[in-house]
């Protein structure tokens, strides 16, 4: 095998295996759901997909034709991992409304989002937004009549 | 060369896995466990693609695709089970 494709694997294994490492190190040591959300869905991905580039070069090296098959690996996990961290952002803001009012204000209740995030609340803790929630809906209706 | 990055890489991957596991025994959280399952999966998946490079047969690749494909969907019916308390509707 040719010294520069030998080089160009090795470099691409060790590359790939130090992003898999960070993204691990990011998901066991940052403080919070949504900061180690974003580590192994950004490192990982670019580690696995370095990894895969490493062996299609190799086996296209080494073996008779282009080796692409390992490509529908990486393809596959450049698509599903957003969908996979947007669902999981996705849960954990529903499972975090369902607890208790965390003493520091949510990201939802600063700019953007619906004011209060009221949105993530499920009203049984906050009987001031479900208050309001009542108040919206008569200030609805007598609108309504306003109308009729 | 070769031989060497790829020890080296495993000694990595298998390091990164032990990270994960931790997260995964220790999540103060469902969705925290979860992540760690989805990330050891990913894992795997290089794990195997380090294993074929090393054993020089391109057969590991298929397990590595199905790994992929179970991980997604496995990943994807715990989340809408959180999200919706049910998975199919």
């Amino acid at each position: 095998m040719n010294v520069i494709i030998e080089f160009a694997v090795s470099v691409l294994i060790l590359l790939g295996a130090v992003f898999a490492l960070l993204g691990s190190i990011g998901l066991a040591r940052l403080p919070d759901f949504f900061t180690r959300l974003h580590g192994p869905t950004k490192a990982t991905t670019l580690g696995v997909g370095a990894m895969v580039l490493a062996s299609a070069i190799y086996f296209t090296a080494t073996q008779p034709g282009v080796s692409l098959h390992e490509i529908a690996v990486m393809v596959f996990l450049f698509i599903t991992a957003p969908v996979t961290a947007h669902l999981l952002a996705k849960a954990a803001l529903h499972r975090r409304g369902d607890r208790q009012p965390s003493p520091h204000p949510s990201p939802a209740s600063g700019r953007g989002g619906n004011g209060d995030g009221r949105l993530f609340r499920s009203g049984n803790d906050c009987p001031l937004s479900l208050r309001e929630r009542v108040g919206e809906r008569d200030e609805v209706t007598q609108r309504q009549e306003e109308v009729k | 060369m070769l031989t060497i990055a790829v020890e080296i890489g495993f000694v990595l991957i298998g390091l990164a896995m032990a990270l994960n596991l931790w997260r995964l025994v220790r999540g103060p959280d469902a969705t925290d466990r979860i992540l760690a399952l989805d990330t050891l999966t990913i894992n795997a998946i290089a794990l195997l693609v380090l294993f074929g490079i090393r054993a020089g047969s391109s057969a590991y690749f298929e397990a590595a695709l199905v790994l992929a494909a179970m991980s997604f969907v496995g990943t994807m019916a715990l989340c809408k089970y959180l999200l919706r308390g049910d998975i199919i509707e």
